[in-house]
Parts: structure tokens; C-alpha cells; sequence
């Protein structure tokens, strides 16, 4: 009997394929990865292509919104010294948005894996329900319900708490709102980590006479790690490069690197190559700090 | 040293060994509130969650005039007409076909991928695996920059011209890496050796894969399906840029905003909440349901 199972699960017997089957196997494979790999190869690669192309493009002269391949480095430098103080805001605020949401969030996913019973599935839903009323919806309503007449801003105007006056076009509203939009981002996954965690371990921790903080730190966190990373990275990609939530809470001046790619492409004619050169820049910052945050903290295989 | 020696010396400390020890109110409420932590915060953070949609649905009501800002008093009005204010519906109906059509072609480009990606031995597992993850960690904004800058210098030429079709080509393509690590995710909590055994009883390929394999990642690729649903129907920023004259619903929000938003837009965008919730409740309770049935049946054998 046990060896039966020894031979069934021997990972040696299968992987000793004869030859023609796995070439005949790895074509299927190719067969099925085909259509969605051209698909991101025509419609992800190739506009990173063209996009790395346009940020090195150079105005005509007097032609406002036509173009010239050229290679063009005066682009970058403009991108990283004139917008240095829109990406030192975008970072920052995608940094604090995610911050707050990971205190935020982690309790919830505690309730959800730990104490929540047969609540489990309700509250799962009620996580995600929000998405589906239009994020922009939901974004314009913070707008009214942080407004100078309304009651979060007047509260706390009569509890001498509002040193400026204000929490709409600030950047504190910005904060909030990239912290709202993004915090289901932060939830599933350490949800979905705390959940697979044995919750005898946690017990086992209060046991050997650790205090709650203690067991938190050194055995619950731990064992979420794979949620936390999963969920920091989907809520400050997002958050780093959105201009929405600027654009209605935000204050008129001060905006994020995001606002300004927007603009130069659909406002201002001519901005194409700046733009794409502040896009470019975005993206290889946040790959960058993605990698080395992995790195650091991370988990074999992140897909 | 004095926090180790009192407690051997106050009478509370005994007293709390032995059993007919009442603690007094405020500890009792203390010693509650710690048991109750998780549970109170995660409610708490739920009706932050829900605050601005319960914004929404009230102001829906709202008898407003030009700008739909400050209360003005109740009127059924707009739930009786939510078609009344010019685009809103049409927005709508070009954001449920750009759902539609991008959830369909994704989810089945974004399965097939996912079983050559669980199931299969080939080169270039690495590239594939880089190729899913780098759309998930490009901020929708680059996504949308490149496909402008593709779509209006390069596409061009070839007839494709900003509009649905544009919309439809973006939305299919940041959908798929969802799709696939979803259905991924499903396929990898399977025991091949379950396909294994069908093998072994004479099933050929095709029939393992239907008969067995697709029905046991059918939650998986549903599961994925819905998520790309909600990801292109509400998606806003890749479509600002692709999108050309064509409305969806979160651009036609968007665009109102900056007048105020008129209150049709907050009984759509209220009737789709209800509406998704209703079906995710629904869909929880069949799969219940056929999970329970099936497990009776195989008891019964």
C-alpha cells in the first residue's frame, strides 16, 4: 500500500517522459499560449515601443502637434527636472495612501480569516460591492461628503482639529481618496493569505506567553507576507500614476506626475513627447522600486 | 521591578483565580473590546467602504437644480426617468458591450494561457510569466499614453481609428493578466492526478479536458470572468485615452463632474451596485447549493 502511493506520488515517474511527448507536449502548449501572447505582444509591447519612440521625438518648429524621429534626450531632462517636484508628490502620496490602507485593511482581512464564521462570504462581498458603483461616482461623493459644508469638515472646524479650514483641495483629501479607492487592493490578498494560515499557530503563539502585539509581530505579519507584498504593490502602482482623485479633491496647484502626462496628451498640443518621456520615467521607477521591493521582501513567484 | 512585584500583592490579582471574581464594569467592557477588536474594526472599515455609495443613492433623490451639490429636498424624478439627461443610457449601453465583449475574448485567450502556463513543460516559461505580470505592475496611465501614441501614429494607417474598436482592443488587453492569474491560481489548487486517472480509463484528450478538467476550473475561470467585467465597466483612465469621441459610462461621469454630476448618473450607477450584488448573492447560493447536492449524492453512494 505504501508503496503504491510512494510510486503514485514520485514526482520522478512523471517527469520521465519519453522524448517525442514532450516536444508534442510543449507545441500544444505554444498552440495555447499563442493568441493572448500576440495580443499583449500588438496591443502591450508594441505601444511601449511606440511610446519609447515618441519620447524621443522633437517638435517641429511652429507646428504645434507634428513630430520629427529624432533622439531627442532633452526630453528626459525635462521630464526629470521640471516634473521632479510631480513625481516627488505622486510617490508620496501613493506611499501614504498605502500606508493607511495596509492599517485599514489588515484588520478587516483579521475579521474576515480569523473571526468572521459563516459572516465569511457576506463580508467578502461587501468588500467588493463598492466597485461597482463607478469609482469616479464614488470619488465625487467623497468630494461633497469632504466639503467645507459638509459635516467631516465642519466637525472637526468645531473641535478646533482643521488648522487650514479645509480637507477638499488639499492634498490630505488626495491621500484619503487613493486611500479609499485603492483598499479592496489591500484587503483580498492578505485576506486570501491570512485565510490559507493554520490559525493553531496563532494560538500556539499566545501559548508560549507572547502578548498580542508580539504574536502579531513575530508569527501572524510573518505569515501574511505574501498578502501584504501582494496587496502594497496593487495599491501604490495604481495610486502612483492615478490623476483622478487629484483632479476632484485635489488642490489647483500641486498636482501629481500623472495629471501632467494627462494634460500634455489630451489638453496641451505638442506635448506628446514630454509626456511620453514622463511616462517612460514612471514606469521604470515603479518596475524599479517593484523589483527591488520584491527583492527584499518577496516570495518566489509573484504571479 | 514594581510591575513585577504588585500584582503578587493586590487582592484583584487572587481575587481573579478564584471563580466567584466578577471584574468590575470597565475592565469587563476593556476585556470585551480587546475579544472584539478585529471584528468591531473590520465593521467600522466596512461602513467606510459604503459611506460614499450610500452618498450616491441619496442623492439620487435630490430635487436639485442645476448642480446636484447641495440637498434641495426628496423627488422620485429621476428613478422614474434615469434616461432623461442626453448620453447617460447611451454611455451605459456602450459600457455594458465593451464589458461584454472584452470579458468573453479575454477570459478565453486568458484561460488558455493559464492551463499551457500550469500544465505544460515549454521554453520560455520565464518570458511568459514576465509578459503577464508587467501589464499588472504599468500604471493604467503609461498603458494608456502607449496606446494613444500607437493608435494615432501607427494604427492610423491601417484604418483603425480612435472609438469602440479601440476601447474593445485595450480593455481585452488589460484584462487578460487578471484573467490569467485567476484561473492560474484554480488550475494549480487541482490534483493532476485526477486528470491522470481519466487518462487511465481511456479518455483521450479532448474528452479529459472537457469532462474533467473544465467543469473542476469552472469557478476559476467564472471567478475571472466577473473580475474583467468589473475592471473594463469600471475603467476610465485607459479609456480617456483611447476612446476618441465615444462615451462610456465612467467618462461621461467624469466629463459631468465638472458641472456637477446630474442624479440619473447616481441611479445608474446605483441600479449596477444592486444589480452586481444581487447576482454575486445569487451565483453564491447555487454554488452552495450544487456543492451541498453534490456531496449528498456522493454520500449516498
Amino acid at each position: 500500500m505504501s508503496g503504491l502511493a510512494q510510486v503514485a506520488g514520485d514526482p520522478g515517474v512523471s517527469r520521465a517522459a519519453p522524448a517525442p511527448e514532450s516536444t508534442k507536449r510543449s507545441r500544444t502548449a505554444y498552440l495555447l499560449l499563442l493568441p493572448g501572447a500576440l495580443w499583449l505582444g500588438v496591443f502591450f509591447v508594441l505601444p511601449l515601443v511606440q511610446l519609447a519612440s515618441v519620447s524621443l521625438q522633437s517638435r517641429y518648429p511652429g507646428f504645434p502637434g507634428y513630430y520629427y524621429r529624432d533622439v531627442n534626450v532633452e526630453n528626459y531632462v525635462s521630464a526629470l527636472t521640471d516634473y521632479a517636484p510631480h513625481f516627488a508628490r505622486s510617490f508620496l502620496y501613493a506611499g501614504l495612501a498605502t500606508l493607511l490602507a495596509f492599517v485599514v485593511a489588515y484588520p478587516l482581512a483579521y475579521a474576515m480569516a480569523f473571526k468572521a464564521g459563516r459572516w465569511r462570504n457576506l463580508m467578502m462581498i461587501c468588500v467588493i460591492a463598492p466597485f461597482f458603483t463607478s469609482f469616479i461616482l464614488r470619488t465625487f461623493a467623497w468630494s461633497q461628503i469632504l466639503a467645507d459644508e459638509g459635516w467631516v469638515a465642519r466637525t472637526l472646524d468645531v473641535l478646533h482639529l482643521l488648522p487650514g479650514g479645509h480637507i477638499i483641495n488639499t492634498p490630505v483629501a488626495v491621500v484619503a481618496g487613493l486611500t479609499y479607492n485603492f483598499l479592496p487592493f489591500m484587503v483580498l490578498p492578505i485576506y486570501a493569505s491570512l485565510e490559507r494560515a493554520d490559525p493553531r499557530v496563532i494560538e500556539a503563539g499566545g501559548d508560549l506567553y507572547a502578548n498580542g502585539f508580539t504574536t502579531f509581530r513575530t508569527v501572524t505579519l510573518p505569515m501574511s507576507m505574501p498578502g501584504v507584498l501582494a496587496g502594497t504593490l496593487l495599491t501604490f502602482i495604481p495610486a502612483a500614476g492615478d490623476f483622478v482623485n487629484m483632479e476632484l479633491l485635489g488642490p489647483q496647484r500641486g498636482k501629481m506626475v500623472g495629471n501632467v502626462i494627462n494634460d500634455q496628451f489630451l489638453a496641451i498640443p505638442g506635448g506628446y513627447p514630454v509626456a511620453a518621456a514622463l511616462s517612460f520615467t514612471l514606469m521604470a521607477a515603479i518596475l524599479a522600486m517593484v523589483f527591488l521591493y520584491v527583492r527584499r521582501f518577496g516570495t518566489e513567484e509573484l504571479v | 521591578m514594581a510591575t513585577v512585584t504588585t500584582p503578587r500583592t493586590t487582592p484583584p490579582a487572587t481575587g481573579a483565580s478564584s471563580p466567584g471574581y466578577r471584574p468590575s464594569l470597565a475592565k469587563r467592557v476593556q476585556l470585551w473590546l480587546a475579544k472584539h477588536f478585529a471584528m468591531l474594526s473590520a465593521i467600522l472599515v466596512l461602513l467606510y467602504l459604503f459611506l460614499p455609495v450610500a452618498y450616491t443613492f441619496a442623492f439620487s433623490f435630490n430635487d436639485h437644480g442645476k448642480t446636484n451639490i447641495v440637498w434641495q429636498g426628496f423627488t422620485w424624478e429621476h428613478w422614474q426617468d434615469p434616461c432623461g439627461v442626453a448620453g447617460a443610457c447611451e454611455s451605459l449601453v456602450t459600457s455594458l458591450q465593451v464589458g461584454a465583449i472584452s470579458t468573453l475574448v479575454a477570459t478565453v485567450l486568458g484561460t488558455l494561457m493559464a492551463l499551457a502556463m500550469v500544465r505544460y513543460r515549454y521554453r520560455g516559461k520565464a518570458a511568459s510569466n514576465v509578459l503577464i505580470f508587467v501589464p499588472m505592475a504599468t500604471p493604467e496611465i503609461v498603458m494608456g499614453a502607449a496606446l494613444l501614441t500607437i493608435f494615432v501614429q501607427g494604427f492610423s494607417n491601417i484604418g483603425i481609428h480612435l472609438g469602440f474598436g479601440t476601447i474593445v482592443f485595450s480593455h481585452i488587453m488589460f484584462c487578460l493578466s487578471f484573467v490569467v492569474v485567476t484561473v492560474k491560481a484554480r488550475i494549480q489548487s487541482l490534483d493532476p492526478r485526477i486528470e491522470e486517472a481519466a487518462q487511465d480509463l481511456y479518455a483521450g484528450p479532448v474528452q479529459t479536458f472537457w469532462k474533467v478538467t473544465f467543469p473542476l476550473i469552472l469557478p476559476g475561470i467564472l471567478g475571472a470572468a466577473m473580475l474583467a467585467f468589473s475592471l473594463s465597466f469600471d475603467d476610465f483612465i485607459i479609456t480617456n485615452f483611447v476612446s476618441g469621441n465615444e462615451n462610456t459610462f465612467p467618462k461621461f461621469v467624469y466629463v459631468a463632474s465638472r458641472r456637477g454630476i446630474p442624479a440619473e448618473a447616481n441611479v445608474i450607477g446605483f441600479s449596477m451596485f444592486v444589480l452586481a450584488v444581487l447576482l454575486v448573492i445569487g451565483a453564491q447560493v447555487v454554488g452552495s447549493a450544487r456543492s451541498s447536492r453534490s456531496r449528498g449524492r456522493s454520500r449516498s453512494e
